[in-house]
């Protein structure tokens, strides 16, 4: 039996990849590719503490956010893409019309 | 008929309603009927109502119709009601008998002018507020009346409002009435607060009950007395009135001689309980009075332009009737109102005749030796002269007559030789006007003798008829010398005004003081005819000897002047300090500094927003570590 510990520490380091990697990337599709690895070291964690505690809930939530992430992804990728062929760039430095 | 008395002052208002929305449709000739028409409805409702009350007992009147309660606010209640007493019966006859005439000669007398229609608007306006105001039951119904009557002066003296003189006047006189009016309001005021009701019934009740202490009852009596004041044009709020003269010829006549401007004295008749009740407030309306009535008169003395010199009378005449209410002989006040509404107006449309004969022309300096032009308006002009000068046999006599008999009656001495100066110098202004009008070389500009004509029917029949009342309107109001119960005025007004019970005088002191009056009378005719007709000198010479008097009174003391720098200056001044200073600087530097505050801090957040992902981000990741330390650590 692999401990609980396993399993949540490899959900934060996954996180903490993610999220290291989206500061650190320039360019839209690996900031976008980090993003699901923290999906997915969320649901890592859903998984094994809803295992822990014996119950189904947190189970069914990870369908969901795989179900939610799935569409975000589409529609994520669809997004860049049109951007792209706006600027002929993918770095996320080069947008700033929102600036105030 | 009695019962629809309130029908009276609704008429005119109907005829206003459609004037004004169907004016412009309406033909020319409709207009003219559906005004007069309804001024004359009006005037026959009121013949029947006075018929009947004539006929009511004593315990029955007032007759008050109540329509619908108006404002109700807990014991608050004021009421659209109107009530038919002898007093509003009588002011009610006047108006709207006066006031009809007035209509007819406007048609002949208005004929060429381009806001004809308008012009009927307005003087339809005019009579039902002017009913309105006689016929109220109470103080705010009258209040709307009394500022009724004062909009329809201020549309009417400038009616001819391309004219920068005209639209002057009519400003001026709204707001020097408007000084008034505060004061009228703040009677109302007191009068809610001490007394509870504003129904005249109610505060006669009040005061007969000793409900108002005397004080008190000075203090509303005099706040009243400063409303009068100003729609009466006396001391110190008469200045407007002369101005007044810019409006057209006829609503000189109707509404700043014969009716508007007697509305402080129908205020303060029928407020005459209280007035003899205070006293005080009573004596300071005599004084008043006797000073305005002497006062105005010197000034008529030097005038030239013909309309002024009867502005000036007017205030004069009207000082008379507050003479005759200061010294408690309210009916004789009233009694002065009624012939001189007859009497003035049918010397404003004389005056109006002549203008119109000479296209326009006022000054009297180029007028002269008219008489054999105007057959017509001669003669009517002189009787009205006669009247107002006080000669026996015509109605002014018996109503000045009745002011200064019994202001001499009641210990008044001072009021009364000012009452007889005023006498003598009426007399002689109005017969200066006649001689250098109607007498002497004929002095017209070439231009308007050639157009020289007597003016068509529709305004010398006014003429007549007015000159008719003016001779026969004293013969209700007999003195007492010709036998106990001959003075069927006072009768008629006496439920509502109660006659004093003071010794009179015996028989021969009554005599002696008309013959005093006519003399007076007579001595100024007889100074006018030795000034400007047999010896034309005289006048001259006395403005080479004392130029100083004649300035100060051609200049009218330079009242206006005066008020002027203390007044309207001092205003004008002030409120340019105030814009520049305040409005400027204060105001507009508050709301400056609001916008500008907000600009800056605007600026300072925009640095939040850089517009870059990843910082969003960084503060969205430092949120929420935040937040979930707070959720482990507490």
């Amino acid at each position: 039996m692999i401990p609980l510990s396993y399993f949540l520490g490899l959900s934060i380091v996954l996180f903490v990849l993610g999220a290291v990697a989206f500061f650190v990337k320039k360019d839209l599709i690996t900031m976008f590719m980090s993003i699901e690895i923290m999906f997915n070291a969320g649901n890592l964690a859903f998984i094994t503490l809803a295992r822990a505690a014996n119950s189904l809930d947190g189970q069914v939530i990870v369908f969901f956010i795989i179900t939610v992430a799935a569409a975000e992804a589409a529609v994520g990728l669809a997004i860049i893409l049109l951007i792209f062929r706006q600027k002929k760039t993918i770095k996320s430095e080069d947008m700033r019309l929102m600036k105030g | 008929m009695t019962e629809i008395f309130w029908l009276i002052p609704f008429v005119p208002a109907l005829s206003t309603l459609i004037l004004a929305v169907f004016g412009r449709i309406l033909p020319k000739k409709w207009v003219s009927f559906q005004a007069c028409f309804s001024v004359f409805v009006s005037f026959v409702i009121a013949v029947f109502s006075f018929i009947g009350l004539l006929q009511t007992s004593h315990d029955k009147v007032p007759l008050i119709k109540t329509l619908f309660s108006w404002i109700r606010a807990g014991s608050f209640e004021a009421n659209l009601s109107l009530q038919l007493d002898s007093l509003s019966a009588v002011m009610a006859l006047v108006v709207s008998g006066v006031g009809f005439i007035i209509h007819v000669y406007s048609v002949g007398y208005m004929a060429e002018d381009e806001g004809y229609k308008r012009y009927f608007t307005y003087l339809n306006l005019f009579t039902f507020a002017m009913l309105l105001l006689v016929m109220a039951s109470n103080l705010v119904l009258m209040f709307i009346g009394w500022e009724g009557v004062g909009l329809c002066s201020y549309l009417l003296i400038g009616f001819w409002f391309e004219k920068h003189s005209a639209a002057n006047a009519g400003k001026k006189a709204f707001i020097v009435n408007r000084i008034g009016d505060a004061g009228f309001l703040l009677g109302i005021f007191f009068t809610l607060i001490l007394i509870g009701s504003f129904e005249f019934t109610a505060i006669n009740e009040a005061i007969s009950g000793g409900v108002l202490a005397q004080g008190a009852a000075t203090l509303i009596a005099i706040l009243f007395f400063v409303g009068a004041t100003g729609k009466s044009a006396q001391i110190p709020l008469y200045v407007w009135l002369p101005d007044a003269m810019e409006g057209p010829t006829p609503v000189s006549a109707l509404i700043h001689a014969a009716t508007m401007v007697t509305a402080g004295v129908y205020m303060v008749s029928r407020l005459n309980l209280l007035y003899t009740f205070s006293g005080a407030a009573a004596q300071i309306v005599a004084i008043v009075g006797a000073l305005t009535a002497v006062y105005a008169a010197t000034m008529a003395l030097t005038q030239n332009d013909i309309k002024r010199v009867l502005a000036y009378s007017t205030i004069s005449q009207i000082g008379y009737m507050f003479i005759g209410c200061g010294v408690g002989a309210f009916a004789a006040g009233m009694f002065h109102l009624y012939t001189h509404a007859f009497f003035k107006s049918l010397l404003f449309l004389a005056a109006g005749s002549v203008m119109h004969a000479l296209s326009g022309e006022l000054n009297m300096q180029k007028m002269g030796g008219l008489r054999k032009y105007l057959p017509l308006t001669y003669p009517t002009f002189l009787i009205g002269a006669i009247a107002i000068a006080g000669i026996p046999f015509f109605s002014g006599f018996f109503s000045k007559d009745a002011i200064l008999s019994q202001a001499f009656a009641q210990g008044q001495y001072f009021v009364w030789v000012l009452g007889l100066m005023g006498a003598i110098m009426t007399a002689f202004y109005m017969f200066r006007l006649i001689f250098l009008t109607f007498y002497g070389r004929e002095r017209l500009e070439p231009e308007a003798k050639r157009h020289l004509h007597e003016s068509p029917p529709m305004m010398t029949v006014p003429l007549v008829i007015l000159a008719f009342f003016s001779v026969v309107a004293g013969y209700v109001g007999l003195p007492i010398v010709l036998g106990k119960n001959v003075n069927l005025f006072d009768r008629f007004l006496e439920p509502v005004i109660k006659v004093s019970h003071e010794p009179h005088l015996t028989l021969g002191t009554e005599w002696l003081l008309i013959l005093v009056s006519v003399a007076v009378a007579l001595f100024g005719i007889y100074l006018a005819y030795l000034f400007y007709l047999k010896n034309p000198q005289i006048p001259h010479n006395l403005v080479a000897r004392f130029p100083f008097i004649y300035k100060l009174l051609y200049n009218k003391y330079y009242v206006d002047e005066i008020y002027d720098a203390a007044f309207v200056n001092t205003t004008v001044k002030g409120s340019e300090l105030i814009y520049d200073h305040f409005d400027l600087k204060v105001i507009d530097g508050v709301l400056d500094g609001t916008a500008s505050a907000t600009n800056f801090s605007g600026k300072i957040m925009a640095y939040l927003q850089s517009g870059l992902l990843k910082d969003y981000a960084l503060v969205f990741l430092f949120g929420a570590i935040l937040f979930l330390g707070y959720l482990l650590l507490f």
